[in-house]
């Protein structure tokens, strides 16, 4: 037994050491910026110093341990107490962590420096979703979670992506510094994408800095990494990196399609056409807290279906919805949806299960409640 | 249980313990003067982004011509507050030493008066210590009253020490509701409270 | 089980006793009221570990409830809502009211003993706070039926989640954890108080036994820490009901501010629950390789460097929050130069296996199995203190991995080390060998499984706190479940020895350990409930 003790110990030892190294999917990603890069091999470096210092101290330990066990007739020295010994293994370990820092401190100042931005994106963490302003582009939208709660729950079987895939990706360029200026509306997240080595707090009332600057084309997957409330694990990060002809084009796009949105807030909207719009918003932005059937979640998010407070008076209901209510979950969205969305999904949630209100709120009523 | 073998009250006990109980009432005062504490090192070294929330007074310190500085303004809304916040120009191009003003318009877009606040916030931290605000409307709180449109500026300078590195500031205002004196915000901040009140309360009976 | 713990002795089998005064201690009560009113050190010292081993065991319930579910991807079992009451009351659970208690249990029992002291320096003081950890758990553990569920915004409960965006319970979860606080600051002072006082004359603080240091170190650390959390917990008790806005943006309060005093608190915190560990391998260490400690004087050094250095790290836990260039890099440095401290002790114990005449009894397996495992845990904390790499492993699995071998296969195994070496002490037997082997390599197989492979899945992405994760993770979270499962069954085998060593087995002498040296093993075995009433001459040995 006590052979099979050194033999488990030392194949611990082991195994800490060669898979990580290996197979990918097993390690921290290489990721695809020159800092992500770098991180890496920081990481591989400070890896590798703790497994030969490993090897070191579990060599001498279990070499002990199997010379003089008593079993073999080992009998006991009595020294105790070596200056010299001490000195080395305090100084030693004192001259290796130096060796560490100097790098450390290198790459720690490049990743501070978000100076000379080609393009600066604000990333505003929500909960549960993200939402990414180009500064001065006027290309905003949000970003939710797209994996159907039929695949959590086991009802469809789990798509590739499962839990990693967006409705709206964030779009960068690839080659341009990007700097991310970000914010939360509600409780701490945190945006991390691992190939961009990009990790940081999104807090409420403050504003946070970090830069990307990519260097492949692709499809890139992360995660909210701070614990916010419910549903903290079905918030990801897609981000599509594309060239940069390729990202002008789609800014354009984007830009046209706002201001196509922005004049349809003009004319008369059909109840129909406010409930299928509705539907949509509702679902991407709403249902993860009041629930896809408006049953919420008591006691932090209110039913809607039902909710007699919500049928009787139209006014408050949209003055919830625009301006959110302090002090609760429940957001301000007269900047995040635009006056067709905020009509929308007022008319959806007055209409859908069982609140018959037959109300169609135009998006014109909610321009005008929006500049009053 | 009570033991009449327990060794006899012991002097230096009482000592420790006397020490002990001052140590641990000056560490929870600690705890609480690490608020204010932090507030100030925080505006010392720009921490976090926070800025000096009283004016200051404009250092004639000269321009840096050679050098130019993009300055953002962002307004964000808070949950809350039926206001908009508008900035007149949403980036522009200073020098160091240079000061500046910025109009920024505040509107009640709702049927009552509210007390609000806008909350700064500055990027990168280490260019905060080095922005003066001679006035802003973010040291006070602001009164609206329904409908009520109001032009507030924001003078500013950079100081000439600003570090090389930093060639784009970002100063963020989120806007926040005030709960105020019950005599100042009587009708409508209370129908909010209200309103939040019963918002979680039909989810408690639902 | 319980009130056969200690046996009740009688007089005449103690050979320290003094005759005086005997007849005066049998007014004592019995029953229940006999364990609710004691002040005797080794009956509360039984209390705190049987009430440890209990909250282990919720605790780990809870724990196994969060690996069922990440058995597979998808949700299955809980709800996230629920999931997040589970991590959230396994972490307080297993911090508060397992490990902080436990090490208080055996304090309790072994530094009078080790000092040779005949109970605490204030026993009322210690039945006092004993009993109010049963309150404040009890409390804690009701949040969950509460309207809304119980805390649910992780252990280290960080505001606003905590205060505006937390469940209705969240007052009784601030009231408990206050309760928890006072018993501990109350147990530290106690314990300083017994140490500096109550030393058999002729013992010099350089001559006590390692555990009693590094307890009393962390003492020290119970009360410059404990009531900081008082003040974080009051703070947000008031932003929760009395409109203040310590943490809140919107009323010109900051989050950050929230962790920068948890972590002034939560990072000696950390340090509370390993140095004691650190005292009981050195004990255990030196007697079965037969050879004294190597450096018993630098073992004291790098227990109090290490605990100064733990006030000067905190924000090496919050290295994304977007601390300034020049903190992040203060913080790397201090939280680097931790690890030549605790370097020094690793090597201290290696080098007095060397040389040594070795045998592996129960004890011995277990601080064997802590060093090796709680260096694994030390190295991926170097990894962490990494700055910029930090950016990568941060608020991932890779971090579960690191604390989890810092606080199970270190704290842990080295309380239930502590509980083999000195069950003979404590119940006159020696515990059954072929169990504690049993257990012994279920743990240490089951902790591997566990925890090794949520170092690769941090590695590949996984954030912690999630209920639910994406597919590439499915194989290491699989593994980590079963090896959970493995690890709390294998924890009903300890029970087991524990039982059977209180009823009976091999007799063992006052000195249990042929290589133990320490003042404990001379009295005899069981300890009689009195010991040390005329203090023991000491005549100081080579440290």
């Amino acid at each position: 037994m006590r052979m099979s003790f050194v033999w488990m110990a030392s194949g611990l030892v082991g195994s800490a050491a060669a898979p990580a190294a290996l197979a990918s999917g097993w390690n921290m990603p290489v990721g695809v910026t020159d800092l992500s890069a770098e991180i890496h091999s920081l990481h591989m470096t400070i890896f590798w110093i703790c497994v030969i210092i490993g090897l070191v101290v579990f060599g001498v330990m279990f070499y002990s341990l199997f010379k003089y066990r008593r079993s073999r007739g080992a009998k006991a020295a009595h020294f105790h107490e070596n200056t010299t010994v001490e000195v080395i293994w305090t100084a030693v370990p004192l001259l290796i962590l130096i060796g560490m820092a100097v790098p450390a401190t290198a790459t720690l100042k490049k990743m501070y420096d978000t100076s000379d931005a080609e393009l600066d994106v604000m990333i505003i963490g929500q909960q549960w979703r993200w939402r990414y302003e180009y500064l001065g582009e006027d290309v905003a939208f949000n970003s939710s979670m797209s994996t159907p709660r039929a695949q959590i729950r086991g009802e469809e079987p789990r798509g590739e992506h499962y839990l990693l895939e967006v409705d709206n990706p964030l779009v960068l360029p690839i080659n341009r510094k990007v700097r991310f200026l970000m914010t939360s509306d509600d409780v701490i997240h945190s945006w991390w994408v691992p190939d961009f080595a990009v990790k940081q707090d999104t807090i409420p009332g403050f504003i946070n800095e970090n830069w990307v600057r990519i260097n492949e084309p692709g499809i890139y997957r992360g995660q909210c990494a701070e614990l916010c409330g419910m549903d903290h694990g079905f918030m990801p990060i897609v981000v599509h990196a594309m060239e940069e002809e390729e990202f002008d084009a789609w800014l354009v796009e984007r830009r046209e399609e706002a201001e196509q949105e922005a004049m349809g807030a003009d004319r008369e909207w059909a109840l129909e056409e406010l409930m299928e719009r509705g539907e949509m918003v509702y679902a991407s932005i709403c249902a993860s807290c009041h629930q896809p059937e408006g049953q919420g979640a008591a006691p932090a998010f209110p039913a809607l279906a039902g909710n007699q407070r919500l049928l009787d008076d139209l006014a408050w209901h949209l003055d919830v919805i625009v301006n959110g209510v302090s002090g609760t979950a429940m957001p301000a969205f007269r900047s995040t949806l635009n006056p067709v969305e905020l009509a929308a999904v007022t008319t959806w949630t007055r209409n859908a299960w069982g609140n018959d209100t037959g109300d169609a709120v135009q998006p014109s009523a909610v321009v005008e409640k929006l500049a009053q | 249980m009570t033991d009449a073998r327990r060794p006899p009250p012991n002097p230096g006990v009482r000592r420790t313990v006397i020490r002990s109980v001052a140590a641990l009432v000056g560490m929870f005062a600690f705890a609480f003067a690490l608020v204010p504490l932090y507030d100030v090192f925080c505006r010392v070294t720009g921490i976090n982004g926070k800025v000096d929330t009283t004016a200051q007074a404009i250092v004639h310190e000269g321009v840096d011509d050679s050098r130019y500085v993009t300055v953002q303004f962002i307004t964000r809304n808070g949950a809350g507050l039926p206001w908009n916040l508008e900035v007149e120009t949403r980036q522009l191009r200073v020098h160091p030493g240079q000061t500046t003003e910025v109009g920024f318009a505040f509107q009640n877009a709702s049927g009552e008066g509210t007390w609000g606040r806008a909350v700064p916030s500055v990027s990168p931290s280490n260019a905060s210590r080095h922005l003066r605000k001679v006035s802003c409307f973010c040291f006070e709180e602001q009164h609206l009253e329904a409908g009520e449109r109001l032009e507030l500026p924001l003078v500013f300078q950079l100081a000439r020490d600003l570090p090389p590195e930093v060639n784009t500031v970002t100063l963020v205002y989120t806007l926040y509701p005030v709960e105020r004196d019950p005599v100042e915000r009587d009708g409508k901040a209370q129908q909010g409270r209200v309103a939040g009140g019963v918002a979680s309360n039909e989810g408690g009976e639902a | 089980m319980a009130p056969k713990l200690p046996p009740h002795h009688p007089v005449q089998q103690s050979s320290t006793v003094s005759g005086a005064g005997q007849a005066a201690a049998h007014a004592a009560p019995r029953g229940l009221m006999r364990w609710l009113l004691t002040t005797n050190h080794k009956e509360i010292g039984s209390l705190y570990l049987i009430f440890s081993l209990s909250m282990f065991f919720i605790g780990g319930i809870f724990a196994l409830v969060v690996r069922a579910e990440l058995f597979q991807p998808g949700l299955q079992l809980v709800n996230p809502e629920f999931f997040n009451q589970m991590t959230t009351m396994h972490g307080l659970i297993m911090v508060f009211a397992a490990v902080m208690p436990a090490f208080t249990g055996l304090a309790n029992w072994m530094i009078p003993l080790q000092i040779g002291a005949p109970d605490m320096a204030l026993p009322r003081l210690n039945n006092f706070s004993f009993w109010l950890l049963p309150v404040a758990f009890t409390l804690l553990l009701s949040t969950l039926l509460m309207p809304g569920g119980g805390p649910n915004f992780g252990w280290t409960f960080y505001a606003p989640l905590s205060t505006t965006y937390a469940p209705p319970s969240t007052t009784f979860f601030i009231l408990s954890l206050h309760i928890a606080g006072i018993s501990s600051i109350l147990g530290a002072i106690n314990i300083i108080a017994t140490i500096l006082n109550m030393r058999a004359p002729g013992m010099r603080l350089m001559d006590m036994p390692l555990f009693c240091w590094t307890w009393l170190i962390t003492a020290f650390l119970l009360i410059a820490v404990m009531p900081v959390l008082a003040g974080v917990i009051t703070m947000m008790l008031m932003d929760i009901n009395f409109g203040t806005h310590f943490f809140n943006a919107a009323g010109g309060g900051d989050p950050v501010l929230f962790q920068h005093l948890f972590w002034f608190f939560g990072h000696p915190e950390v340090y509370i629950m390993i140095l004691p560990a650190f005292g009981i391998v050195s004990a255990i260490i030196p007697t079965f390789a037969r050879k004294p400690l190597f450096g018993y004087a630098s073992m004291v050094y790098a227990t109090a460097a290490i605990a100064i250095l733990s006030f000067l790290v905190w924000a090496h836990h919050m290295f994304v929050v977007g601390l300034p260039l020049a903190a992040e890099l203060f913080f790397m440095y201090t939280t680097m130069i931790i690890a030549v401290p605790t370097g020094v002790k690793v090597f201290n114990w290696i080098t007095t296996l060397f040389r040594g005449s070795i045998t592996f009894e129960p004890p011995m397996l277990f601080a064997l199995a802590f060093v090796v495992l709680f260096t694994i845990g030390g190295f991926s904390g170097l990894m962490l203190a990494i700055a910029p790499a930090d950016f990568q492993y941060h608020d991932t699995y890779f971090v579960v991995a690191h604390f989890h071998y810092v606080l199970v296969p270190g704290a842990v195994f080295a309380i239930m080390a502590g509980g083999y070496y000195w069950l003979p002490k404590w119940t006159g037997h020696y515990p059954n060998v072929k169990l504690a082997q049993w257990h012994f390599w279920l743990s240490v197989i089951g902790v591997n499984l566990t925890f090794f492979p949520m170092h690769f899945a941090g590695l590949a992405g996984m954030p912690r706190r999630i209920p639910d994760y994406a597919l590439q993770f499915a194989d290491f979270n699989l593994v980590s479940s079963l090896g959970a499962f493995m690890f709390g069954a294998s924890q009903l085998v300890f029970v087991a020895v524990v039982i059977l060593c209180v009823r009976g087995g091999e007799r063992a002498p006052a000195k249990a350990w042929e290589g133990a040296t320490d003042l404990e093993w001379t009295v005899p075995s069981p300890a009689p409930l009195h010991t040390f009433e005329t203090p023991p001459t000491f005549r100081p040995q080579a440290h």
